[in-house]
């Protein structure tokens, strides 16, 4: 049943990330990016890991994703509208993303002896994983946050417009 | 296993129905409501008082004539409304309808799942149910559409951060994220053993999360995306016939169920006071149990009709400003506070 399940995920998966590559219309690429999210979160579901499941789904899914079709919509792009590449640019891209391919399978391949330092049955649950990450691994999880919020204070500055505030120019008007 | 799939089932089902019921009940008691409160009638002419008025409404949603604009993406048109329907339905699963029932030495519990990541789930249900409305307003082809679409997404974003910080502030408190263990640590109360509501510890957090249900349900005075003087209909504009009946009942639907969550977090769902003093046997507390959630979650239906009525709405920047600036450091506030008491109280 579970691995009927696996297989089918991963067919859902591979097959929508695909669709993801090759559609033509970039509104149509962000849904079968959120349908590869889907899946994967049933992947999750499937390791005992319901917690990442959640949060996988409402940060990727929902709010992350939303923001994408928002720019796209925005956008509007049009295959017309859009620049294209040069073969040269096109073959160069699909070298070096084969290139990763290799890199990222050669690392994979040696880690299934690697014994994960937790292998606790339900390390998904939250209460387990929120004890792992505030004894274990208290370090990367407090850098991890040091970086979000480096990023955000980054969005923020880029946000911000160096023309005078808004309701200034309103009273002006 | 036959029998477990069999009273899953009907609880569903049950479940199902009673949402669509009290969802399209709900369209009569908001046309009622507005006419008692701006001194009209309102409706009285299908069947005693108008109560048939939502058949009616159905009925003609259905007959009337569908139109799909040439220019619109037609897959995505038709799986907008859809999308609305399915999320507003999915997260009335998690809720706790009722204690359990013990029938034949069988305890069956008025719940269809007890997620431990409960209200995680939820909130998941919630960020979903944008897409519904963003790719209905895309695929009209409409720039009023578009627009609507896109206030709703920036709109529903903004205030989710909010509502999430003011239930992590809850969370820190009960220590579980699942709403049964939530409705249970508040079993008792008045006359029992003083086990109050969460209401009563986190007023601020109440007040932060019923604002973000308002703005998450696209209520007045959160109703942007649909603004009528400046987007003719919204993200609706180009829809006609049942796929606008679902945009419009899939609102309802989440009025019924962010109604449901509210009184489950911060009302002590299926428990009402001197529960356990009056000497009545399991089933009949379960009984009076639902009945008593079913009445909270009335009032709470009546009060965002309530509000839609009396208070106008706002300007966008406005919006933008009160979930930014003023609920999201208040939430954060609200943690910190709960965080040090919790503290003090040595739990």
């Amino acid at each position: 049943m579970t691995i009927n399940l696996f297989y089918f995920l991963s067919f859902v998966a591979v097959f929508s990330a695909l669709l993801v590559v090759f559609s033509k219309n970039p509104v149509y690429s962000v849904l079968y990016l959120i349908i590869t999210f889907f899946a994967i979160a049933g992947h999750y579901v499937l390791l005992n890991a319901e917690f990442l499941a959640a949060v996988h789904v409402i940060v990727y899914a929902g709010a992350i994703m939303v923001l994408f079709l928002y720019v796209i919509m925005m956008l509007n792009l049009n295959t017309e509208t859009e620049p294209h590449k040069s073969n040269l640019l096109k073959f160069a891209a699909a070298i070096c993303a084969g290139l990763l391919m290799i890199v990222l399978v050669g690392s994979l391949k040696g880690s299934e002896l690697l014994q994960s330092p937790v292998m606790v049955h339900d390390v998904g649950l939250v209460k387990n994983l929120g004890k792992v990450l505030f004894t274990d691994f208290l370090l990367p999880f407090e850098i991890a946050s040091v970086l979000l919020l480096a990023a955000m204070v980054g969005a923020v500055m880029l946000g911000k417009s160096e023309k005078p505030p808004a309701n200034e120019t309103k009273t002006s008007k | 296993m036959i029998s477990f799939l069999l009273y899953k089932g009907i609880l569903s089902g049950a479940i199902l129905a009673l949402t669509l019921l009290v969802a399209a009940y709900s369209t009569y008691a908001e046309r009622k409501i507005a006419a008692f409160l701006q001194d009209r009638i309102g409706p009285d002419r299908a069947g005693p008082f108008g109560i048939l008025q939502p058949l009616a409404d159905g009925l003609k949603f259905i007959m009337k004539e569908e139109i799909i604009p040439n220019v619109s993406n037609k897959l995505l048109f038709v799986l907008g409304p859809c999308i609305a329907m399915l999320t507003a339905l999915m997260a009335g699963v998690i809720i706790p309808w009722g204690g359990t029932l013990i029938m034949d030495g069988v305890e069956y519990s008025l719940q269809i799942a007890d997620l431990n990541i409960g209200i995680l789930y939820v909130f998941g249900v919630v960020s979903i149910g944008v897409y519904g409305i963003m790719i209905g307003g895309w695929a009209s082809n409409n720039k009023f559409s578009l627009l609507g679409a896109i206030r709703a997404s920036a709109q529903m974003i903004s205030y989710e951060i909010a509502m999430g910080l003011s239930i992590i502030a809850l969370i820190i408190m009960t220590g579980t994220l699942s709403l049964r263990e939530i409705t249970l640590l508040q079993t008792g109360g008045v006359g029992g053993d003083w086990n109050m509501w969460n209401v009563v510890y986190q007023p601020l957090g109440f007040i932060i999360f019923l604002i973000c249900a308002f703005a998450e349900c696209n209520r007045t005075p959160f109703d942007l995306p649909e603004c009528e003087t400046e987007l003719v209909g919204g993200y609706h504009t180009e829809y006609s016939s049942m796929k606008l009946g679902f945009y419009l009942f899939a609102e309802y639907i989440n009025m019924f169920v962010s109604s449901a969550v509210i009184s489950t977090l911060y009302f002590g769902g299926y428990n009402f006071p001197f529960m356990n003093n009056l000497g009545l046997d399991h089933n009949t507390i379960t009984i009076l149990g639902t009945v008593a959630f079913f009445l909270k979650i009335t009032f709470f239906i009546f009060f965002f009709m309530w509000i839609r009525w009396t208070v106008p709405r706002f300007r966008y920047d406005q919006l933008m400003n009160l979930g930014w600036k003023m609920l999201i450091p208040l939430a954060v506030v609200n943690i910190f506070l709960t965080g040090l008491v919790l503290i003090f109280m040595n739990r």
